[in-house]
């Protein structure tokens, strides 16, 4: 499966807006995504709450998978967005 | 029931649609179950979270700015596919739609909790949203106080807490109506300081509908459900020949015989100034600066400093601006310090002039832009610290002001210590500004945000007039100033008390200027006295009111 790994640059980390931008796109994509911190067990990156329970800090990595249809793109999309500081 | 009575306590007539405040939202009963048709009761659940969303995001878009980023992420966590898939889950399995939400919330609820830090503090957006949806489920009002209405509502409680009513203006709410405080409570002093009409002790006012029209008659006390057209023309013309005595006072603050006493607005932002202005105050008598400050994860930038100090100092040519320097701590925590140690009690630790002692980085940049923004300004720059017990912290602080180049270095009395030893602090510092609220809360002992508590911050109890008196007397050994600028300088009766002990200014949220500057100029100066005298004779706050009130003539002719 289609993947990126990407260690989370911004101060806040995966909360607040970054992880706002990053759920409102992947809920956008008529396809599958999840996200998983470190070798952790992957979460429905469309669910705020999900995103936000992984409570993923500044210098963490994430794996975020995706399978279908522009799988690709929209794995780069979600890579710049958890990666912009 | 159509017509109801109460104490009159805010004088004004307010009419509008009834928001009812619950206090909690009840936790639907475990065990609850849905009638068999779970498909329909999953399209209940979904619907009343998209409400929930809808009315979020609506919310958002009319506050702006970073209010709507957490109006806006809120919203996102009602529309998650995570918690629906819960909610259907539940229902599926027999569970009626509201146990069902609460039970999906509490799951995500106690993931964030036991995270700790900014997850932790998310807890307080989630239940919001799961008490928001649970009232759509079962038609309750909605929890809480919304901040922006298409129409001002009336507010109806059983009482208020400062915490339920920090987001409210003139422009949301029409009337205050509690069933129960007094003439004293949180609720009039607020409404007071508005300048909205309010009633209180008013029995039976928590049951009317939600979203009844209601007029208020703050003066009278009277509470009328569904008014005719005509009851409401009558009711505003008396209100309007009460409003024309008012804005016959102008100029100056002063007493009958002709005693200065300056009236000054607080202010939390040049976006206050407006209202000052209108209002005729002579300057500031509070800027708080807390928001320039908080919610932000980058301290403000020199310029932006300077340039909000600038802006208020600018609109005062002449007058005098006295800025409260940072009050944070850990119950109003800056995101760009290290958070605070754990503290069991946020009001008795290292807030206020206490926590620049930790972080004097912080103090040194608010010195240096406000005296950058001084420099050039035709207004008096008055500079002081929230927060001080003794000389020691005083002098500390007026050291660090002198350095930065501030000429007058104040402090708040809002610590009895401070109130106790006001005769030492007087000879440190160039004056005081006596903050009622928080002197109320620490002389006794009781949390100004618990509404059980409201009656214990009253500010007409008799204990807390004698440390007014001691700390005005104290400055007065040295001839320095003490202001007053808690909540208490916007009632006119206690705001006539407050010069009759000795207090040299009065500073308040601006919509109370006109009906303190009217009162003040209908006593003299010796009636203040003897009402402050008969006030701090009475045992209890109501008979220190009475007392007070019994010398004080004047009142009658505004309708107070």
């Amino acid at each position: 499966m289609p993947e990126r790994r990407v260690t989370v640059q911004a101060e806040v980390g995966l909360h607040a807006r970054p992880a706002a931008t990053f759920v409102q796109r992947a809920a956008q994509a008529p396809i599958a995504v999840t996200v998983a911190k470190g070798g952790g067990e992957p979460v429905n990156a469309k669910s705020i709450l999900s995103v936000l329970a992984l409570d993923v800090r500044q210098g963490e990595n994430v794996v975020i998978s995706a399978e279908g249809e522009g799988a690709e793109e929209l794995l780069d999309e979600l890579a710049a967005i958890a990666s912009a500081p | 029931m159509d017509t109801l009575n109460g104490a009159g306590v805010s004088p004004g007539i307010g009419l509008g649609p009834a928001h009812v405040l619950l206090a909690e939202i009840p936790e639907p009963p475990p065990g609850a179950r849905h009638d068999g048709d779970a498909e329909a009761e999953k399209a209940r659940a979904y619907d009343a979270l998209e409400q929930v969303a809808a009315d979020l995001e609506a919310r958002g878009a009319k506050a702006g700015g970073e209010a709507q980023d957490v109006l806006e992420a809120q919203a996102m966590m009602a529309r998650d596919p995570g918690l629906a898939e819960s909610v259907a889950e539940l229902v599926g399995g027999g569970m009626a739609a509201a146990r069902a939400v609460y039970e999906a919330f509490a799951g995500y609820r106690e993931m964030l909790a036991g995270a700790g830090g900014y997850l932790a503090e998310r807890v307080a957006d989630l239940d919001d949203i799961r008490d928001r949806t649970i009232a759509v489920l079962s038609g309750l009002p909605m929890p809480g106080v919304p901040a922006a209405a298409d129409e001002p509502y009336v507010l109806i409680a059983r009482d208020l807490a400062p915490a339920d009513t920090a987001v409210l203006s003139r422009e949301v709410v029409a009337a205050f109506v509690t069933e129960e405080g007094g003439p004293t409570s949180h609720t009039a002093i607020l409404a007071r300081a508005l300048g909205v009409p309010a009633v209180v002790a008013c029995p039976g006012v928590t049951r009317i509908a939600p979203g009844t029209r209601v007029l208020v008659d703050g003066a009278s006390g009277v509470v009328r459900l569904s008014p005719g057209e005509d009851e409401i023309t009558t009711a505003r013309n008396a209100a309007a020949a009460r409003q024309a005595l008012l804005a016959a006072a102008t100029g100056p603050g002063r007493t009958a015989d002709g005693h200065l006493v300056p009236l000054l607005a607080n202010v939390g932002g040049p976006k206050d100034l407006e209202a000052a202005l209108a209002n005729g105050a002579e300057g500031v008598g509070l800027y708080r600066t807390e928001f320039l400050f908080l919610d932000r994860a980058e301290p403000p930038g020199a310029e932006e400093q300077e340039a909000a100090y600038r802006a208020v100092l600018n609109a005062f040519p002449g007058g005098r601006v006295v800025v409260r320097t940072l009050d944070a701590g850990a119950d109003k925590p800056l995101a760009f310090l290290p958070p605070p140690g754990e503290e069991p009690n946020p009001a008795l630790g290292e807030r206020g002039l206490r926590m620049f002692r930790v972080h004097q980085e912080v103090m040194s940049a608010q010195l240096g832009a406000l005296a950058r923004a001084a420099a050039g300004s035709r207004a008096k720059l008055q500079v002081m610290a929230p927060m001080v017990a003794g000389t020691t912290e005083a002098e500390w602080f007026v050291r660090a002001c002198h350095e930065a180049g501030l000429h007058e270095a104040g402090i708040m009395i809002e610590i009895p210590a401070a109130a106790l030893r006001a005769a030492d602090l007087a000879r440190v510092v160039d004056f005081f500004s006596i903050g009622t609220n928080d002197l109320a809360q620490y002389t006794f002992a009781a949390d100004r945000q618990l509404a059980s508590l409201a009656s214990l911050q009253d500010p007409w109890q008799p204990a807390l007039l004698d440390l007014v008196h001691l700390a005005a007397t104290g400055a007065r050994t040295q001839a320095k100033g003490c202001g007053v600028c808690g909540e208490a300088a916007a009632d006119p009766v206690l705001a006539c008390v407050l010069v009759g002990l000795g207090v040299t200014s009065l500073s308040m949220g601006a919509p109370a200027l006109p009906a303190v500057r009217a009162t003040l100029a209908r006593h003299t100066r010796e009636q203040c006295e003897v009402a402050a005298t008969a006030a701090r004779a009475a045992p209890t706050a109501q008979e220190a009111r009475a007392a007070a009130r019994a010398h004080l003539p004047g009142l009658s002719d505004l309708g107070l």
